[in-house]
């Protein structure tokens, strides 16, 4: 079902100001859950994000008309944290916490 | 993954109705394993402590006045020496000055002052969050010293039976039925029943006065609550139906022989009241944070009384109405609420044979702004403009502020004003008790000639959690300070033959400090502390003196030890209750003859409560508890008991239990 909401949201041509996306990002910790957060916060137009410990998932919930998931993805993996689009590079993610060096998936 | 969103829905309608019930659930995930009674957040913006309803099960708690006594941030006093009712205390202030609300919409208030926190059973009780200082202004601007929101259990989470019965040493009984049906996955309903009675007259004291009311009491509620994830609605519809009757006074009164004549002295207090309420929501498409929410309550209370030769009667109807709209300002770290209150108040209120009732109404605007970093800071800046016809119109600002200085500690701020009319006869009703002249000095004002009370709240909080030689300790120092810059003073330093209202010339303030400590020396065996000092001043028209019958010193203490959960649920709990209350200014009776004159300050007083609690299964548990059992009584509890129609009759000064001690048990089952 999110998948045909993200569908959906693609397949029209106005943009959605109240787009929901659920992305995966890699981390370890409550460290890592506020600094997730913070970076997709610092994103103009992102208006709820929520990253779960469990299962590694943002919630997140945009105004496309202010910037696009990749600008959020590209946020992220700033601060150190791989999601599945943009990866950190190997800089970032060594500047994390020792907790926070989540273990990374081999590409 | 097709549940998320219906749980983010799920999740945010709750919030929509009660926030801090949101974060109590948050907070839950987090803790758990570890189910405390009393829950502190580290992350909470205002000073709030959640009880839950397993903290509730640890004393007698048959009402909600009753459910604080294991819990320092409240004060349980002894309210008089007739009608057993309990009265609580916040930051030294009575319930007047706490905004006591139901699922946020104000419960306790104007003619159920007095006994209304007995009206609500302990276990309908699904948790109580206790909020110090300046408080939220979305439900008003009557609290001055703190809040206190009762959330009753859900009809959707509820179990479909429940049965507890209760027996007490001092004749008292009670039953607590619980039923709930689910109706569809949208629709449930609860329906609770409540019964109390106490059979027999009890005068441990030999004063010739029970010490307990005989009375008995049928509460009934019934609720319904429906939920639709997909669409975003949220409804709670309660209609609830209350009788109590109380009868007290001379063991030899026979009401329908001696009322209102002088053969005997004695009382009733009797009183209905019917409440409906209803509350709708919907939860925005698409944008969880945003939703809108109308609530609206009708509540009707009479109360026909009378003390001694002391007629008292009021009828208080009333409507209370708020739209709230919530939602976020580019991200949901920066939320607000904004609405509309109205209320109306029509009181028919007889004193003896004068006519005090009146007609109290008033519209309001409020906006509250929360800011939250999602990491080490976050406040809540609020505001409300109010129309009243008695307090005419005023602006109420309040802000609370949070901030992590380092790890597990926290440090808050409040400030805020609150504005209200004293209902000065319902609040100080226990004093018709007496052979008393009531005088209102002051002719001026609109609510019985007096003026509304203002005062301002200002509040600092610091909680640090730390390891104590391998132990989860935790230390908590609140200072809060209340200043009045008018009230409704109630002078009984005057005369012992007198009771006078007037608007405050002077000062009048409240100081209050509280210092925790609490530790789990190991797992099941807690320990709870508080030391608290207040000083509680006001300029009387005699001169400067503490606030009658509180004490300056209270020391409280809370021992609980529960055994690990063996096979098929079993368990036993254990719990102790110590509070100490050192000395109490007492109201001036240095005129009285010296056999009915008591010192200047009453002696300190010390309380033990217990109880123990087997639990057989997951679905039935016995318990079995002391009150008191240090057996500490008041020496005399009545002044004048010997001549009720005399000069110097008093039966309001209570500064230590009446009643010595009593036992009682009781049982509890349920049906999942």
């Amino acid at each position: 079902m999110l998948f045909f909401v993200a569908f959906s949201t693609q397949a029209q041509e106005a943009k959605n100001k109240n787009a929901k996306y659920n992305i995966e990002v890699n981390g370890n910790c409550e460290m890592c859950k506020k600094r997730i957060e913070k970076a997709a916060y610092s994103v103009k137009g992102v208006k709820s994000a929520e990253w779960h410990i469990d299962d590694h998932t943002l919630h997140l919930i945009l105004n496309e008309e202010k910037s696009s998931i990749t600008d959020v993805k590209k946020a992220i993996a700033k601060v150190g944290h791989d999601t599945d689009e943009v990866k950190a590079t190997q800089e970032d993610y060594e500047k994390l916490h020792g907790c926070c060096q989540y273990e990374r998936n081999p590409k | 993954m097709k549940n998320i969103p219906l749980f983010l829905i799920m999740l945010f309608s709750t919030a929509l109705f009660s926030q801090v019930e949101k974060e109590e659930k948050l907070e839950e995930v987090k803790v758990e394993g570890n189910k405390k009674g009393i829950k502190k957040s580290l992350s909470m913006t205002a000073n709030t402590t959640v009880v839950t309803s397993r903290e509730l099960l640890k004393a007698a708690c048959c009402n909600l006045a009753e459910s604080f006594e294991t819990n320092p941030s409240i004060d349980v006093n002894f309210s008089d020496a007739l009608t057993g009712t309990k009265q609580i205390k916040m930051l030294g202030l009575t319930s007047p000055y706490i905004m006591i609300t139901e699922e946020n919409i104000p419960s306790v208030r104007g003619a159920s002052q007095a006994y209304g926190l007995s009206f609500t059973p302990g276990t309908w009780v699904e948790s109580i969050q206790i909020t110090k200082g300046a408080g939220s202004v979305v439900n008003g601007y009557e609290s001055i010293s703190g809040q206190i929101n009762t959330e009753l259990i859900k009809p959707i989470k509820d179990i479909p039976f429940y049965l507890n019965a209760y027996g007490s040493t001092d004749s008292r009984f009670e039953v607590n039925t619980h039923f709930n049906r689910k109706l569809s996955d949208k629709w449930a309903t609860s329906l609770y029943i409540h019964g109390n009675t106490r059979v027999s007259k009890n005068d441990m004291n030999d004063d010739g006065f029970l010490d307990n009311p005989l009375g008995r009491q049928i509460n009934v509620v019934n609720r319904w609550q429906y939920a639709n994830p997909e669409s975003g609605w949220v409804s709670f519809i309660n209609f609830k139906y209350m009788k109590d009757e109380k009868q007290t006074g001379e063991i030899d009164f026979d009401k329908n022989r001696d009322r209102m004549t002088t053969n005997h002295w004695g009382s009733e207090i009797n009183t209905d009241r019917f409440d409906f309420t209803s509350k709708v929501g919907y939860v925005f498409k698409d944008m969880p944070y945003q939703s809108i929410g109308f609530q609206n309550a009708f509540s009707s209370h009479n109360q026909e009384s009378y003390f001694g030769l002391n007629q008292y009667d009021i009828k208080q109807q009333s409507y209370y109405s708020n739209l709230i709209f919530n939602s976020i300002i580019d991200n949901t770290m920066n939320k607000f609420a904004t609405g509309l209150n109205f209320t109306y108040d029509r009181y028919d209120e007889l004193v003896n044979t004068f006519d005090v009732g009146r007609i109290d109404n008033s519209v309001g605007v409020f906006f509250e702004y929360t800011y939250d970093d999602n990491d080490k800071f976050s406040y809540i800046l609020g505001a409300r403009f109010d129309y009243h016809n008695r307090l005419g119109a005023f602006f109420t600002p309040r802000l609370h502020v949070r901030y992590n200085p380092w790890e597990k500690a926290v440090i808050r701020f409040s400030a805020g004003r609150g504005k209200r009319a004293a209902n000065i006869f319902a609040e100080n009703q226990q004093l018709f008790a007496s052979s008393r002249v009531f005088s209102v000095l002051d002719t001026d004002g609109k609510i019985y000639g007096l003026n509304p009370e203002i005062a301002w709240n200002y509040g600092l909080s610091f909680t640090q959690n730390f390891m104590l030689l391998g132990m989860n300790s935790d230390v908590t120092v609140d200072f809060y300070r209340t200043d009045f810059q008018n009230q409704a003073v109630v002078d009984l330093m005057q005369s012992p033959q007198q009771v006078n209202f007037y608007n405050l010339r002077g000062d009048s303030y409240a100081n209050s400090l509280q210092i925790d400590f609490n530790i789990e020396f190991i797992k099941h065996l807690n320990l709870r502390t508080a030391y608290k000092y207040y000083d509680i001043s006001t300029d009387y028209s005699s001169g400067s003196f503490q606030r009658p019958l509180q004490s300056k010193h209270r020391f409280f203490a809370n021992m609980e030890y529960a055994t690990h959960i063996v096979e098929k649920g079993r368990q036993w709990k254990f719990d102790l209750t110590y509070n100490w209350l050192g000395k109490q200014q007492l109201p001036n009776t240095a005129s009285n003859p010296e056999i009915d004159r008591l010192p200047t300050f009453s002696p300190a007083v010390y309380v033990f409560n217990t109880q123990i609690t087997r639990t057989f299964s997951s679905t039935f548990e016995m318990y079995l508890g002391g009150e008191n059992i240090g057996n500490y009584t008041q020496d005399k509890a009545i002044l004048g008991a010997d001549n009720p129609f005399g000069a110097t009759f008093d039966t309001s000064i209570v500064y230590a239990p009446v009643f010595g001690r009593m036992f009682y048990a009781g049982l509890r089952f349920k049906i999942k």
